[in-house]
C-alpha cells in the first residue's frame, strides 16, 4: 500500500492543494471566455483574461511565483506583470497604438464638442466620493473611480500608480463595462431626455482641417496637459505620439505598425498578464462585488454628466444640440458614438448624429486621460 | 469596511477641484484649436513624401 502511495503521490499529490475558491475562479475565467466568444464582448481582452484566470488558479501554478523549501520559483505571468504592468509599460505602449488609430478630424472641425468630453468625466469624480463613502481608502477609491474613464490603459495606469489592492477587479470592471456600453447607456439617455430632445437634428457641416493643424494638435495638447497635470504626461504623451505618427504623413509604415502589430501584441500580453491579480485569495472577496457595482455607477453618472451638460447648454443656445451626443463623452471609442448614432436613427431615420458623436467620443478619450492625470495630482500616493 | 462619511466629505473638494480642472484644461485646448484653425488657414494639397519607416 505504501509503495502505491509513494508511486501515486508525485503524480496526484497536488490535487489536495486544490481549493474550492480556485474552482470558483475557473468558473469566472470560463464566464469571461464565454462572454468573449459567444457575446463578442471585448474578446481581445476578456478571452486572455479568462484563460489567465484559470492558469493562475491552478494549485501551485508554475505561471505565478511559488515559494518552495528550495527557494522562490519565478512564474512567467508574475514576471510579465512586474516588467509590463507594475512599471506601467504595457498600457503606455498600447496608447501609442490607440493614438495612431484615432482621427481627431471631427473634433478639430468643431472644437466646442470637447466640452462634452469634459462633462462626461463627472462619473469619475462622483464615484471617487461614493467609493470613499463605502469605506475604501482614498487611493483605492481613486483607482476604482477611474473605471468611469471607460479607458482600460488609464484605469491600469492609475490603479497601478496607487498600488491598489484591487487591480484585478478594477480591470475586469473597466473592460466589462466598456463592452456593455450598448446596454448601459441607452436606458440612462432615455431616462434623461424627452422624445422632442432626441429628435433634434444636427446637420453636419463638412470642413477640412489643414495638415498643419493635425500635426500641431497632438503636440499642443501634450504641452497643455503636461503643464496642468504633469503626472499624466506619460499617458497623454504616448497617446499623442501615436497620433503624431499617424498625422505627420511621412511615417505611414510606423503608423500602421502601431495601429495593428504593436496594439495587437500588447493586447495579447496585457489580458493574460492582468490575470496575475486574479488569484482567488485576492479576487474573491465582497469588495470585488462592490467595485463592480461602483464601476456601473461611474458609467451611469458619466453618461448622465454628458447628457445633462448638453441640456444645460441648450438653455442658452439658439441652435439646439441633441443632448444624446453628450453621452458619447465617455472614452469607450467608438462604441459610445455608435450607440448615440443608432438611438438618433431609431427616433428619426433622417437624423445622422454620427460625426458629432464621434467628435465627442474622441474628446472623451483626451478628457479621460486628463481626468486621470488630475486624480494623480490631487491625491497623494 | 463600512460607511465612512468623514472620508466622503474629504473627497468633495477633490471632486470640485477635479471638475473645475478638467473644464479649465479643456477650455484652453479648445481655445488653442480655434487659434490653430485660424492661423493655419485652409488646407493645402499635400505633396506625397516617401515613407521613412525603417531608416
Amino acid at each position: 500500500m505504501e509503495a502505491i502511495t509513494q508511486f501515486l503521490e508525485p503524480l496526484f499529490g497536488n490535487v489536495i492543494n486544490l481549493d474550492y475558491k480556485q474552482v470558483i475562479m475557473w468558473v469566472i475565467g470560463g464566464i469571461l471566455i464565454y462572454l468573449a466568444v459567444k457575446k463578442d464582448m471585448e474578446p481581445t481582452l476578456l478571452l486572455p483574461m479568462g484563460f489567465g484566470a484559470i492558469l493562475v488558479n491552478l494549485p501551485l501554478s508554475g505561471v505565478v511565483d511559488q515559494i518552495y523549501d528550495t527557494g522562490t520559483e519565478e512564474g512567467v505571468i508574475d514576471l510579465l506583470f512586474n516588467s509590463g504592468i507594475a512599471n506601467e509599460l504595457f498600457p503606455l505602449l498600447l496608447f501609442i497604438g490607440i493614438g495612431a488609430m484615432i482621427d481627431f478630424g471631427p473634433l478639430l472641425t468643431n472644437p466646442k464638442l470637447m466640452l462634452f468630453g469634459a462633462a462626461a468625466q463627472f462619473g469619475i469624480f462622483f464615484t471617487l466620493s461614493m467609493a470613499a463613502l463605502f469605506g475604501f481608502d482614498l487611493k483605492d477609491a481613486a483607482s476604482i473611480a477611474i473605471i468611469g474613464a471607460a479607458d482600460g490603459p488609464t484605469s491600469i495606469f492609475v490603479a497601478n500608480y496607487f498600488e491598489s489592492n484591487y487591480l484585478g477587479a478594477i480591470i475586469v470592471a473597466a473592460y466589462s463595462y466598456m463592452a456593455l456600453v450598448p446596454i448601459v447607456q441607452p436606458p440612462v439617455i432615455k431616462l434623461l431626455t424627452t422624445k422632442k430632445e432626441r429628435l433634434i437634428r444636427m446637420p453636419y457641416e463638412q470642413k477640412e482641417v489643414s495638415k498643419m493643424t493635425r500635426i500641431l494638435f497632438p503636440i499642443i495638447v501634450t504641452i497643455i496637459t503636461g503643464i496642468f497635470a504633469p503626472r499624466a504626461v506619460a499617458l497623454i504623451g504616448f497617446l499623442m505620439f501615436g497620433n503624431l505618427i499617424r498625422e505627420c504623413g511621412v511615417l505611414n509604415s510606423l503608423s500602421e505598425t502601431a495601429q495593428n502589430v504593436l496594439a495587437n501584441l500588447i493586447t495579447l500580453l496585457l489580458g493574460i498578464t492582468i490575470a496575475a491579480r486574479m488569484q482567488a485569495e485576492d479576487f474573491l472577496n465582497p469588495q470585488t462585488l462592490l467595485i463592480l457595482a461602483l464601476g456601473l455607477v461611474a458609467f451611469i453618472f458619466d453618461t448622465a454628466g454628458g447628457v445633462l451638460f448638453a441640456k444645460f447648454l441648450n438653455l442658452f443656445l439658439k441652435k439646439k444640440i441633441n443632448p444624446m451626443i453628450g453621452a458619447s463623452g465617455i472614452s469607450a471609442f467608438p462604441m459610445s458614438a455608435r450607440v448615440v448614432h443608432k438611438m438618433g436613427l431609431a427616433e428619426d431615420k433622417q437624423n445622422f448624429l454620427l460625426m458629432h458623436s464621434i467628435g465627442v467620443n474622441v474628446s472623451g478619450q483626451i478628457a479621460s486621460v486628463i481626468a486621470g492625470g488630475l486624480i494623480l495630482n490631487l491625491i497623494a500616493r | 469596511m463600512g460607511i465612512n462619511v468623514e472620508l466622503f466629505l474629504q473627497t468633495l473638494p477633490i471632486m470640485a477641484k477635479g471638475l473645475v480642472g478638467i473644464f479649465v484644461v479643456t477650455g484652453i485646448i479648445i481655445l488653442s484649436i480655434y487659434i490653430l484653425n485660424k492661423s493655419t488657414g485652409r488646407p493645402k494639397k499635400d505633396k506625397k513624401k516617401p515613407d521613412e519607416a525603417g531608416k
